[in-house]
């Protein structure tokens, strides 16, 4: 009886090693996505019921809605109900030193130029030292508060300023929109949140590079950008650096609100996972991006350089609804190997003197297929709208292909809607010409790759083009033999 | 400087050069014409190393290297320059730009440090007044919607910056008018010099009243049938080239 009585003392007092109910378990949702899974990333982010419902409400129209069919290429079949949609911050395997990380990353990480403890964070290796951005954030966030302005993680925004997002949160792109739309509206995990108030301009760039708290919100981030009246925000997104995730499909949501004489600039530089030679294995980025023009003589600019996924399916665009609003579309599309681009833009011309210009260059590589789609759509009160659009496409090798889908909508006879599209290859010629000036021809086509894209390598802030223009040389290094 | 010797070449399944020989010294000018179709350009091609000519026999030494070994890209930074018949446009690649990587280029494999901007836009301005070149033409793209004139004036522009030893000036006449024909004429006699040498490329007399060649030779069917002095070139303009040829054609019955 008394040994009984002990191995029952014993295993009633000990702690349970195998932690079946410990805070790691429980910070990661059960794979599926059904309701419950719903109310539990909202319970766990401490929501409001509003936004609960409205999760809720992106779950319904995501029921409703099947998988496109209208794109350019087969999409994969992607096992929505395989995913955990929610998992606490910091679950990114971490290794203990840069020893154990590919070595191929590593090189680009070098040519790339960045900083030893910069390429630590980005491959996932634990940081030892403090951070260096962490300090320079903490400066800047100081700096902006005192001008009003709000830069913040999504789910702080809810929880701090929930009258500002319940007022503009799918305010542009409704949580029916499209089904990644709404798949993201109810799992989105986080993701960041701006607000610049009336008059001010933005002293800095903000980048989600500088917010600490920025890691691992990846896979279903959600960005909302309000610049109040006559306001002035430039935004950068991403960075040259390949990402390593662990996750496949990226389903975020970015809604920009430029009101009365405000402007706003985002700039992306994508570079994530592309898989290997064969496409195995890479990320497919299914990004619903869109601002609203919302008040007369505002401006909203988009400038994107596309380097990475397997897949990149995404079309930036800008409803045009204050008299006079002009809106932007910069594009470098850049696909090799067995990597797929299907991007573009749309513009909606609603209020009169409504201005747009599109910019899209594609370069295709390998085995890749490089789409250009794109929608200008003038409605019946845009009197004298007015679009340029002009998409060029590059091809390096015989085996890729690149393709344009423009379409075009009026219902006002004053609108003037100008479309230019050419598509050329690297000559001989012209590798050949650069040769006999001694520059050899990896650095040729990376010059002429560069003299191709500088219109809209133009339209990024300084640093980041400089890095651009490295990223894509070192993309297209070995692309033309 | 540049010996070839019995260059044959093909492009595709055609045989172009059928035994070339030709010597040029530091110092010397040698200019080398001949009826369309005789291969002139193409042994420009093959001396720059052009990726569609194939060389079948013969070989050739640059300052005793063997230049058929080496890739265009070594050939341009051993002293070899090509001013070419049709220069080639690149949009959004500034000239100057462009200028700094190959002459940057040219100086790391020669193991001289890079010039920095300053240095090299001192440089660019030298050279720019030495051969007349346009300010507004060295920031704009590379040749994009530069005139006929314009571009062949930059083909001397960058020989300027780039002082190799050897250049072959293909057709760098064609399409000129006298104005230009003139200025170019200058810029070359201007970088004439006993170390260097040129090779000129022409169907016409006209150039050579203006650089005055120190050899004439004479290239017809893959082969120089005949070489001189200046006064070859004299000879030519006035009884054109068939006489060359029926002499050419009775030697090789002969032989």
């Amino acid at each position: 009886m008394e040994t009984n009585d002990q191995i029952i003392q014993d295993i009633t007092s000990q702690e349970y090693e195998f932690g079946f109910i410990t805070d790691i378990e429980m910070d990661r949702a059960p794979v599926g996505l059904n309701e419950d899974t719903i109310r539990f990333i909202s319970q766990k982010k401490n929501e409001p019921e509003w936004m609960l419902n409205w999760r809720l409400k992106g779950y319904e129209a995501f029921l409703r809605q099947d998988m496109p069919i209208w794109q350019n290429f087969k999409l994969p079949h992607i096992n929505l109900q395989g995913i955990s949609y929610y998992a606490a911050p910091k679950t990114k395997k971490k290794f203990n030193s840069l020893d154990e990380i590919d070595p191929e990353l590593l090189a680009t990480f070098e040519k790339l130029g960045i900083p030893l403890n910069e390429q630590k964070a980005l491959s996932g290796v634990a940081v030892d030292a403090v951070f260096d951005s962490i300090s320079v954030a903490t400066t800047y966030k100081e700096k902006l508060s005192e001008l009003g302005i709000i830069f913040c993680s999504f789910g702080e925004a809810v929880q701090e300023h929930p009258e500002l997002v319940r007022k503009y949160v799918g305010s542009v792109v409704p949580h029916s929109d499209n089904i990644f739309a709404s798949l993201n509206t109810a799992v989105f995990s986080d993701g960041s949140f701006v607000y610049i108030p009336k008059g001010v301009r933005c002293p800095m760039e903000l980048s989600t590079y500088f917010r600490i708290n920025a890691e691992n919100t990846g896979q279903f981030e959600r960005t909302l950008i309000i610049a109040d009246e006559g306001s002035y925000v430039s935004y950068l997104e991403g960075c040259t650096a390949p990402m390593r995730d662990e996750n496949q499909l990226h389903a975020a949501v970015v809604e920009l609100i430029a009101l009365e004489g405000a402007e706003i600039k985002y700039s992306t530089v994508q570079n994530w996972y592309p898989g290997d030679k064969e496409g195995r294995g890479g990320i497919y980025n299914f990004v619903t991006k869109r601002g609203v023009c919302r008040g007369a003589n505002s401006k909203i600019s988009w400038t994107q350089v596309e380097t990475g996924s397997a897949i990149t399916w995404k079309y930036p665009g800008v409803i045009l609804q204050g008299d006079n609003s002009v809106g932007e579309f910069y594009s470098i599309a850049v696909t090799k190997n067995k990597q797929i681009a299907d991007t573009g833009t749309k513009m909606f011309h609603i209020g009169r003197n409504t201005k747009s210009r599109i910019i899209s260059k594609g370069i295709s590589a390998g085995h890749s297929n490089n789409s250009y789609r794109g929608l200008v759509q003038v409605g019946p009160k845009a009197e004298n709208a007015r679009n340029f659009t002009q998409c060029d496409s590059l091809l390096l090798g015989s085996e890729c292909s690149a393709n344009t889908f423009p379409y075009i909508e009026t219902k006002n006879n004053t609108a003037m809607v100008e479309h230019e599209a050419t598509t050329s290859k690297i000559g001989e010629d012209q590798i050949f010409y650069l040769n006999q000036r001694g520059i050899n021809t990896e650095k040729a086509v990376a010059l002429i790759v560069n003299g191709y894209v500088k219109e809209v390598l133009n339209q990024l802030p300084m640093e980041f083009a400089v890095e651009a223009q490295k990223l894509l040389s070192i993309t297209l290094e070995g692309s033309v033999g | 400087m540049l010996k070839i010797k019995n260059l044959h070449a093909r492009v595709e399944e055609k045989q172009i050069l059928k035994g070339i020989n030709l010597v040029v010294n530091a110092g010397e000018v040698h200019a080398i014409m001949g009826p369309n179709g005789s291969g002139k350009s193409s042994l420009a091609s093959v001396l720059a190393g052009r990726e569609n000519y194939e060389v079948l026999e013969g070989e050739v030494d640059f300052d005793g290297k063997d230049l058929l070994d080496m890739s265009p890209e070594d050939r341009a930074r051993e002293g070899l320059f090509m001013a070419f018949q049709y220069p080639i446009e690149i949009p959004g690649v500034s000239n100057i730009n462009f200028l700094r990587t190959a002459l940057n280029e040219i100086r790391t494999y020669k193991k001289l440090p890079a010039l920095d901007a300053k240095q090299f836009l001192r440089l660019s301005k030298e050279k720019q007044k030495l051969v007349e070149f346009d300010a507004k033409l060295v920031n704009r793209s590379l040749n994009e919607g530069f005139s006929g004139g314009e571009k062949k004036r930059n083909e001397i522009f960058q020989l300027a910056m780039l002082e190799p030893k050897l250049s072959i000036l293909d057709e760098t006449d064609s399409g000129l008018d006298i104005d230009a024909l003139r200025i170019v004429a200058s810029g070359v006699n201007k970088l004439r010099s006993k170390d260097n040498a040129f090779i000129l490329i022409t169907h016409y007399q006209r150039l050579l009243e203006y650089i005055v060649p120190d050899f004439v030779h004479v290239l017809y069917n893959g082969r120089i049938i005949k070489s001189g002095t200046k006064e070859l070139a004299l000879e030519l303009e006035e009884k054109g080239y068939d006489w060359l040829k029926e002499t050419f054609q009775e030697q090789t019955v002969q032989l």
